[in-house]
This record gives structure tokens, sequence and C-alpha cells, in this order.
């Protein structure tokens, strides 16, 4: 596990009436066995819902997914939400059934990475920690 | 095969050799041979022994197996089994508008399938409107959208609907949906006596798993009842509820939490019955049940066994059930959707060919076999070919469907069905000291014990415990997905908008309003729901209307955390 100066704060999120939540609430438990602090959404959430829960909880990250085939819609309208809330800054990872191109357009949006099925678990967390030290290091840079 | 038959000797050429000092021997060798693993156990982590023999199981033919078609149905519901009927292969389909999903019906039709087995979108599922804020780009993309009388005339058109037999998965909304098919018949001149399908209506699931609820348990649970009682009355060839373990198994629960969870469902539905004042044996024979067929091919086998074995049981001698259709689980299976992978995929149609052979040696009614592409998006055309010419070749190439319960007398078989028996009846107990199904609900008992089951899986993938080709094995490099994709037209969204506009403005708005004010009055006085859908159905509310009114009136439910 790679270290970091401070807890890294995560809101896992569902958006959408999208029902399936075993991945959320695996990569939920997950991450906090890597010693994260995990805020978990609950299901049938809208874009500002999460938005505003990332606002209030002042997470690093937000991880979203979905099932149902509606992230194309879903997840450009989380990130805006973002912004007019000032998270443009957070680190926005998503996951689901999300077909190649779509992870493309994703990617491009502004989503620094989509994990598809099968993906392995702690590959995750590692890949999330990692970012985040980098981010940590130049935020202590600027101070 | 019981145990006090162990006395008998195996004879050999010269010398007897007794059973107990070669079991003995054998056990030496076992503990001295090298063998692959530490321990070997199921896919749902269940022990198991190298090797069953006859001190391992205890089994009472009589008592525990007896002829298909006779209690306690371990080895089957019908008689003859599939050599009078093969099973129903049952796929299911939906997707975009009603009019577009029409079109597939028509067309399964004319290549000769009897059954329609509908898919609705998330709004849907969910009680709302193509046009509700919460709708927003979910409209037609798993299902298809269906937000009033309308657009289920749409969905029926040209099909006669006092002919077909039509498979409805919905929960929340179900008895509002049931409503408008009763209606979209009436307006094709068809009376509700004669309609013959199944609703999934199975809305505990829905709370413990898969999550598409409208209101809080217990005013469900009346609409449930009331929908019962509505159709053992008037729509008398209706299955009312499908319990469904499916989903539980899905979200991540092991084999025995399925079966546990889903009996203990069932169990619920005919305790609400009759505490409605039903005879058992009024509505017991029109539940029917629906199970997830995972890759652990002989533990499988054993969980549909035991399905029925218990349910007659607990239908007989505890609920007295008098009427043998009412003790019998007729059930129908879907290979696991989450045992696919998105790496290699065209290694799912093996992967669902050994879960399809599990649920016909199992004894299943019905059918559902996966596409091999459905962790990418909705099947493609010649995927879902595919997945169902897997059933055919099972059918006409095995052989295997010519002899009922082949498995049976097996001591695996029989150790294992015994096995997830009685992890089933300890859950009953567990489920009873916390109050019943719905308490358990409320503090997130089942939810959390098939989260735990969920990560235990996931970990014992990563450590390399067990293994998934293409995951954690024989992994390849180049591994993206090699076959094209389904995609639902975004414009399907703007056509339900602008239908469910044109509809607003046209309908009577008093006759709304009076059938509206009617649903409100039924949930507090007492009257039968499901005529007050009806009404309402014809009157043009639509589904979103009908369900803002119940979470007014009931109450929504809480989803209790967790994590």
């Amino acid at each position: 596990m790679v270290m970091v100066k401070r807890k890294i704060r995560v809101l896992i999120g569902k958006p959408g009436l999208d029902g399936h939540d075993r991945g959320a609430k695996t990569v939920a438990s997950v991450l906090r066995d890597h010693g994260m602090e995990v805020i978990y959404s609950g299901l049938h959430k809208t874009p500002s819902e999460i938005a505003e829960a990332a606002a209030q909880e002042d997470v690093d990250v937000v991880g979203l997914s979905i099932l149902s085939g509606a992230h194309m819609s879903l997840f450009p309208r989380v990130r805006e939400e973002l912004a007019q809330r000032g998270k443009q800054e957070v680190l926005l990872v998503g996951g689901g059934i999300i077909p190649a191109e779509d992870v493309d357009a994703l990617e491009k949006d502004g989503y620094a990475r989509l994990f598809g099925p099968g993906t392995n678990t702690d590959e995750i967390a590692n890949w999330i920690t990692s970012e985040m030290q980098i981010r940590f290091e130049s935020e202590g840079d600027e101070e | 095969m019981s145990k006090n038959e162990n006395s008998m000797s195996a004879t050999g050429s010269t010398e007897t050799v007794n059973r107990v000092d070669a079991r003995a021997i054998w056990q030496e060798a076992i503990d001295k041979a090298r063998l692959r693993e530490a321990s070997f156990s199921t896919l749902s982590s269940d022990e198991l022994q190298s090797l069953y023999g006859p001190e391992d199981v205890d089994i009472d033919y009589d008592r525990d197996l007896g002829y298909p078609g006779q209690f306690p149905f371990t080895r089957g519901v019908h008689p003859s089994m599939y050599r009078g009927r093969l099973w129903t292969m049952r796929q299911f389909a939906g997707f975009g508008s009603a009019a577009q999903t029409n079109e597939r019906f028509k067309f399964l039709l004319e290549h000769g399938q009897t059954g329609l087995s509908t898919a609705f979108d998330f709004p849907t599922l969910m009680g709302y409107d193509s046009d509700d804020e919460h709708s927003l780009g979910e409209v037609g993309q798993v299902g298809v959208a269906i937000s009033s009388l309308d657009d289920m005339s749409t969905l029926f058109d040209g099909i006669p609907m006092g002919e077909v037999s039509t498979s409805m998965t919905i929960n929340g909304p179900a008895p509002i949906m049931l409503a408008f098919y009763i209606a979209a018949a009436e307006r094709q001149g068809v009376d509700r006596s004669e309609l013959r399908g199944t609703i999934q209506n199975d809305i505990l699931k829905e709370y413990q798993a898969q999550h598409a609820w409208l209101v809080a348990p217990e005013p469900a649970l009346r609409m449930i009842t009331d929908m019962m009682s509505y159709c053992a009355d008037h729509v008398p060839h209706w299955n009312t509820i499908s319990i469904s373990g499916y989903h539980i198994r899905e979200a991540g629960s092991t084999a025995a939490q399925e079966l546990a969870f889903t009996l203990a469902n069932g169990m619920e539905y005919v305790r609400r019955g009759v505490a409605a004042g039903m005879d058992v044996d009024s509505f017991a024979p029109r539940l029917s049940f629906f199970f997830d067929s995972h890759l652990d091919f002989f533990e499988e086998i054993c969980k549909f066994r035991a399905a029925r074995r218990i349910w007659a049981r607990k239908l007989r001698d505890q609920f007295g059930a008098k009427d043998p259709r009412s003790w019998m689980v007729r059930f129908h299976t879907q290979t696991a959707g989450v045992s696919l992978t998105a790496q290699q995929p065209e290694n799912n149609i093996v992967r669902t060919a050994f879960e399809a052979l599990a649920a016909v040696l199992g004894g299943t009614q019905s059918l559902h076999t996966n596409s091999m592409d459905e962790t990418l998006s909705l099947p493609t055309e010649k995927a879902v070919k595919i997945a169902l010419r897997t059933q055919q070749i099972i059918a006409e190439e095995t052989e295997v469907a010519h002899v009922t319960d082949p498995l049976a007398g097996s001591y695996f078989i029989e150790a294992q069905t015994n096995r997830l028996e009685q992890e089933a009846e300890a859950y009953f107990e567990e489920i009873e000291s916390r109050g019943g199904v719905v308490p358990a609900i409320e503090s997130g008992f089942f939810q959390k014990e098939i989260h735990l089951s969920a990560v235990k899986y996931q970990r014992q993938l990563e450590s390399g415990e067990k293994h998934v080709v293409g995951i954690n094995c024989y992994v390849e490099d180049d591994e993206g997905p090699s076959i094209d994709i389904h995609r639902i037209d975004a414009a399907v969204e703007e056509e339900q908008h602008a239908r469910l506009k044109d509809l607003r403005s046209r309908r009577d708005p008093v006759g709304v309003e009076r059938e509206l004010a009617a649903v409100r009055a039924a949930c507090s006085d007492g009257g039968n729901l499901l005529e007050r859908f009806i009404a309402a159905a014809h009157a043009d509310c639509t589904l979103g209307e009908i369900s803002q009114v119940l979470r007014e009136e009931f109450g929504h439910f809480k989803e209790p955390s967790i994590l």
C-alpha cells in the first residue's frame, strides 16, 4: 500500500434508478480496508444529491457506479453539478457496464478512470492512492 | 442408505475387508497424498470432502425423496417430467419504446414462441413516468418504458391477449402494471378471467437485493394481498407472485442464502395471505419461484432439490395446506449473469451451458439462458440466438431429459441436498429470532449477509483461492471486447416525453382527479387497491401519478445503512 499524508476521503455514489449495488458496496468496503474514509450515497440518487453530498463531506474522490446504461446522461451531469459547487478538482472515477467508446468519451469529459467488470479491487484502491499521493504532494508544494 | 446399514461388508475375491477398515485405509492414503490445494470448497465456500459414501448421508427414501409428482417432490413436481413436456425456453426481452418491443414480441410469436416475457426500464420499475426528473437517461435502457394504459395497449397491439401467456418482471408497481394489462385486454374486448401469465410481484427481495421498490414494506405487502385476493376471484389463471432468489444470488449471496431467503420470503407471503383471511389453498397454488443457476454444478442441482423438499414440508406441515399443488415449487431459472466476464466474452457461452444443464438436471419448469455479451451491453440478436440454441442443444442432443432426477441416490448429491436444507433451516430460525422477514429487512440483516458474502467471494477471487478464466488465470493481454454491442437510441426518451404530453392534453382531467382520489381513499379505507388501479388505468391516470399517491399515503422505504 502506498502511504499518503492524510486519509483520503471518498464518496461512492449510485446515480439514477439502477439498483445494482454489489459492485459499489464491495468497492466501498475495499477502499475502507485500504484506510480511506468512505461515504456511500445509498441508492437512487440524483446527480445534484450526489454532488451536494460530495461538497458537504468535502471528499477528495467521487466514484460512481451505473449498470443501467444511463451513464452517458448521468456521469456528465454529476461532473457539472460538482463544478457548480466548486468541486471541479475532485478525482472522478466510475465503474459499471460501460462500452469502450463511452469510456473514451467519459475520460475526455473529466473522468480520470473507468473500471470495468472483472477489475481487481485492490488495483482500484492502489490506483486511487497513488493518484491522491501526487495531488497531496502538489498541494504541499503550494503551501 | 441409512446409517444403520453400514455394517454391510464389501466382498473381495479371497478375503473380506470390513467397510470400516476399508474407509480407514482410504483415509490414510488421502492424508498422505499430495493435493492441489489445502482445502476444497463449493462456490459458496462450504468445505467439500474428497469422497462421499453411505456413512456421510442420512436419507430415508420415502421420507426424503419419494417419487416425482409426490410429496416431498424432491425428485420433481411432475410424474413424467421432461418426457411429458420439455421445460419452457423463455427468453426475457424488452427495450426502448412500447412500439419497438411490440415489434420484437410479434417477431418472437411468428417464430413459434408461445409466451412473452417483458423487461421494463428502471423508471417503470420504480413507478416514475418517462418524463419525471428521476428518469433522466434511463428511459427504455434496460427494458420497455410503460407510463400509461396507452403504452400498454401499444405494447400488445395486434397480439391477442386472451391467447398469449405473458410474464412481467416488475415488483414495486406490479399491481399498477397488472391493472394496465387488464385494462389493455379489456380495450381489446378480452375479459380479465381469460388472462394467463405471471407477474414477479416479489417485493421482499427488492428490499433485500434488487432495490426497485415503491413504498415501505408493510403497505407493499398489503397491495400484494389485495392482488392475491382479487386475482383468486377474477383473474384465476394468473400467477400472482414469482418468489425470486435470482436477485439475491446475483447481489452476492451464497447458494444456501439464496435458498433460505427466497423460501423465507415465500412463507411470509403465505402468512400474509392467511392473515388477510384467505384459505391457503386458494392462493398458494398460484405462487411460483425463480432461481439462479450458478457455476457450481452440483451445489445448484442440490439447491433446486432442497427447495422443493423444504417448501413441500413447510406448506403441508406448518401451514396446513391440503391441495398438493400448494406444496409444489414450480420454478423458472436464469443462468448467472454475475458469472459472465467482459474478458474473452465468448467463454460465457460455455459457462451458460453448464449452468443451464444444472437447471435442467435440477428439474426447472422454464429457463432463460444469458447471452455472452451481457457484461458489455444489452444482448445482440446473434448472442440471444446462441443462448437459445444452448438450451435446444441440451434438449435435443445430450439425451439428459429422458430420465427424471438422474442424480438422486448419489451419496454426494443427497448429502449436499441435506446440507442445504439444514443451512436454510438455521436461517429460518435466525430470521424468526429477528422478528420475521420485515423487521430483518428494516434492520438490514439480509442486505448485510449478502454484502458480506459478496465481499468474501471477491477477496477469494483476488487472493487466488477461487479461479475465473480470463480474470485471474489464463488472462490475455488484449482483452478488449471482440464482439458487437447493442445500443438503445436516445430518441426513445424524447418520444416518450411527447407521448405523455399528448396523453395529458387529451384525457378528461375530471376523471383523472376522481380516480386518483379513489386510489387515495382506498389506501386508508381498506378497499381493494387493484380494483381502484384498474379504474384509474381506464381514466388514463399515469403510472407516476398513481405511484405518487401511494408514496404520499404510504411513505417511502428508508434504506438501512449496512456499510
